[in-house]
């Protein structure tokens, strides 16, 4: 824990439009260990674009600057993209929304598994197929034989999301960085792929980016939490001390959450006069 | 009265049956919701009584007239729905005017200006939207837009499938508050099909679980507020619930 | 004034729906401008549609007028392209030559797009055996070669311009029909139509009023596209004889006529057939630009 495992400071990511330019990340600082961080914030918040641009994934016409952006003592910022694939994968990793859009449909999922395996090591052919299987097993598919044959479009959402996680892990990388992993997912699968990441992030001594619009869920798997509005970090604290937030944007929000034995009669909403008179 | 009565409803897609004999009686004025996971039948339920899953059989009656399968025009004047989409619902061609005078135009209503700048009223939208096009609107505004559509017929009963899950959740809140305004205002009669206990906590007076295409259970949102829900496997939708709220 | 309009056209709040829509051209046009070959195009095509309308002014002789004894001249300041076996000068042929195209290629976009596009939407939006049995049709136009089907219904119908824009009609909508019907399979079973659908609209009127204003985007992008198509299609016809009838200064025919003379006189076939490229690369620099502007899955929220 002596050195970070990334440290960001003074993250922009900016957009040209036909008005001008756009920035959607304006000055995002925060330092990484090996610890679970979340980051919170509703839509434009800029709170996706902060996780792609560590992976250097924003696309042109997109720029990223900042005045630090290094992982594990790696400057990220001067990377080529050549270098930043040797690093994407194998050392950070990332988990999307919606699997059906990530997985190769004419691929099986044991051939996927051991490709993202195979572009960063050397492996004979059976180590690989074991360490396919046992991934598999730790992301808690009950016969993974059966399932390494299968077709994407033959697994439900809930397994697409596990076969993804096993894809991103069976490199071992350092750094996790899911974006919204659960949200295409029912409640009950949500738990038990959010579980699985947390096992896996734990045993293995990862760091985790967990990126949501959920405060109740980023609270339960996370130890930080960055809360994000409109391209900046509006509050940082505990994970349990949500309840505390001293930020009005952090406190509306989580007013704003109807609860399961609800008494209110009209739920207290952010004040948007902005939104009204723009 | 009963506003909305289902019974022995079998729908099915093509080969597959997808609910069995779901039965449910809805008063009028009542907020009832259908909750469940995805694949529990719950949102097909909602398709057949709107018309758009025509292949059922047992009976759907709403305020005593029983519903033909498919769609008519008598019926949509009782009962519209809102989708859960707000980016999928609304024609990217049509501008929020157009959106708002067509329902007008399909029953033959006169007085749509007047009609379509009150109902956009009614839902909180600014006059300053109606000739705009859905890709210049918010997802909280297209929703409005998407619930004023729904009004504009003055139907009795309003179907929503998930009408908040597609939004944030300070979005969430003030499309929960306008939804219990105009429940209030015009004495709507609303069945929400969702699988946040939540919000079926906030804005319904009694729910039914539904799990592989049967009703569970009904219960009063009472019951659910105190945990006092009977089956296990509705107890199992609260636990999770309770731990992971979305 | 100027200043003005434009901020109506820009403004987010249009107040009717006249000022909605002429705001959304209004922005098309802007994004196209942007797009330097689309800007190359609409100047190729101004220019053709110009040449068409002040042909009499642009051109220095009679098209018609023979002189035999100016048979043949190579280009020169009297006669800018020179001039054909007959004593005809090429240039004022050219030019009102731009006469026939455009009236070819839009005869065949007033035909076959409208029949395409409604034909495939039918079948498209209610599946079943209305679908098998009009893609059955159009898939029994779209297995013919196009020149081939062309030329046969010509030899039917008779050698001439109407009949050779009947014929390319005929060869060109099945292509239509098939976008028209793919892109309303993408729409059919969305929300907004099923919306629109338990509003109790019937189903003309959800297919008239709200699917096919979805298709008519790709559609305008398609034609655009395929009209160099046509103009080379024409221009075959023209040039196997059976398209315009001599003595009307067709491209095709012109070229046809050349033939015989291309290696000592090359510009009898050389000019008509430059007019030809030309115009048909600016249709498809215009359906390039349009297809990046219009396209759906582009947005037109960026």
């Amino acid at each position: 824990m002596s050195t970070p495992l990334l440290e960001i400071e003074n993250l922009r990511v900016t957009f040209p439009t036909p008005r001008g330019e756009i920035d959607v990340v304006r000055g995002v600082s925060f330092t990484l260990g090996r610890e679970r961080l979340g980051i919170v914030g509703e839509s434009g918040s800029g709170k996706s674009m902060t996780g792609r641009s560590i992976l250097k994934l924003i696309r042109a016409p997109g720029r990223v600057s900042a005045d630090r952006l290094s992982f594990d003592g790696i400057d990220l910022r001067n990377r080529s993209e050549r270098q930043m694939r040797a690093i994407r994968g194998a050392r950070i990793s990332m988990v999307m929304q919606d699997p059906k859009f990530s997985l190769n449909p004419v691929m099986t999922i044991g051939e996927q598994i051991a490709e993202a395996l195979l572009t960063h090591k050397r492996l004979s052919r059976r180590e690989v197929g074991q360490r396919v299987l046992a991934m598999l097993e730790s992301v808690r598919i009950a016969d993974p034989e059966r399932v390494a044959n299968l077709y994407p479009h033959e697994v439900s959402g809930g397994m697409g999301q596990r076969v993804m996680i096993a894809m991103m892990l069976i490199p071992e990388p350092d750094l996790l960085i899911a974006d919204e992993p659960t949200s295409a997912l029912d409640v009950s699968v949500q738990a038990q792929v959010l579980d699985i990441i947390d096992e896996l992030v734990k045993r293995k001594g990862m760091g985790l980016i967990f990126i949501s619009h959920d405060l109740n869920l980023v609270s339960s798997y996370c130890d930080r939490i960055l809360v994000m509005n409109t391209g900046q970090v509006v509050e940082e604290c505990r994970a349990g001390e949500l309840q505390n937030a001293t930020h009005p944007y952090t406190r509306g929000l989580v007013a704003s959450i109807p609860r399961l034995n609800e008494t209110r009669d009209e739920l207290p909403v952010l004040d948007r006069s902005a939104w009204a008179s723009k | 009265m009963t506003a909305l009565s289902l019974k022995n409803l079998d729908i099915s897609y093509g080969e597959t049956r997808i609910t069995h004999s779901v039965s449910l009686d809805i008063a009028e004025g009542e907020s009832f919701a259908l909750v469940g996971e995805s694949g529990s039948g719950k949102s097909t339920v909602l398709k057949a009584i709107a018309g758009l899953a025509p292949d059922w059989t047992g009976s759907i009656t709403a305020f005593g007239k029983p519903r033909s399968h498919g769609i008519d025009g008598h019926f949509a004047r009782a009962c519209q729905m809102v989708f859960q989409d707000p980016y999928g619902s609304l024609h990217p061609r049509k501008t929020i005017d157009a959106t708002l005078s067509e329902p007008l135009s399909i029953h033959g209503i006169g007085n749509q200006n007047a009609r379509v700048e009150a109902v956009m009223a009614s839902v909180g939208l600014d006059r300053k939207f109606r000739f705009r096009f859905p890709h210049q609107l918010s997802g909280g505004q297209r929703q409005r837009v998407a619930i004023a559509r729904a009004l504009v017929l003055e139907p009795k009963i309003l179907l929503l499938d998930e009408p908040t899950s597609a939004l944030d959740v300070s979005v969430q809140a003030e499309i929960l508050n306008l939804l219990k305004r105009l429940r209030r205002e015009q004495n709507l009669t609303f069945l929400m099909v969702t699988h946040n206990l939540p919000v079926v906590s906030f804005l319904c007076d009694r729910l039914a679980v539904m799990r592989q295409g049967r009703i569970v259970e009904i219960a009063d949102v009472a019951q659910l507020k105190q945990g006092a829900l009977r089956e296990p496997y509705s107890r199992e939708l609260m636990q999770i619930s309770a731990t992971h709220a979305a | 004034m100027a200043a003005s309009l434009r901020a109506w056209l820009v403004d987010d709040s249009p107040s009717s729906r006249l000022q909605a829509r002429l705001g959304r051209a209004w922005r098309i046009a802007g994004a196209l401008s942007r797009n330097p070959l689309a800007v190359v195009g609409t100047v190729i095509i101004l220019a053709l549609v110009l040449t068409a309308i002040f042909a009499p002014l642009l051109a220095t002789h009679d098209p018609l007028k023979q002189d035999l004894t100016q048979r043949l001249l190579a280009p020169s300041a009297a006669n800018w392209m020179g001039t054909d076996e007959l004593g005809r000068d090429i240039w004022s042929r050219v030019v009102y030559g731009a006469r026939i195209t455009l009236v070819i290629v839009t005869m065949v976009a007033v035909l076959a797009a409208p029949a395409g596009l409604i034909i495939g939407a039918l079948a498209g939006y209610f599946g079943g055996w209305p679908d098998r049995i009009l893609m059955g049709i159009t898939d029994i136009f779209l297995s013919l070669p196009k020149l081939i089907l062309a030329l046969a219904l010509v030899a039917a119908l008779g050698p001439g311009i109407e009949n050779a824009v009947i014929a390319i009609a005929i060869t060109t909508w099945p292509g239509y029909a098939r976008i028209a019907r793919a892109e309303t399979l993408t729409f059919k079973n969305s929300e907004f139509i099923s919306a629109i659908r338990l509003q109790g609209a019937s189903s003309l009127r959800v297919v008239l009023g709200h699917v096919l204003p979805l298709c008519t985007s790709s559609m305008i992008v398609r034609v655009t596209l395929d009209m160099a198509g046509i103009i080379l299609t024409a221009a075959g016809l023209g040039f196997i004889g059976l398209g315009a009838q001599p003595p009307l200064p067709e491209w095709g025919a012109m070229i046809a006529r050349g033939r015989s003379f291309i290696l000592d006189q090359w510009w009898v076939a050389t000019m008509p057939g430059f007019a030809i490229i030309v115009v048909s690369l600016g249709f498809c620099f215009l359906g390039d630009g349009l297809r990046d502007v219009l396209d759906p899955k582009s947005g037109e929220q960026h």
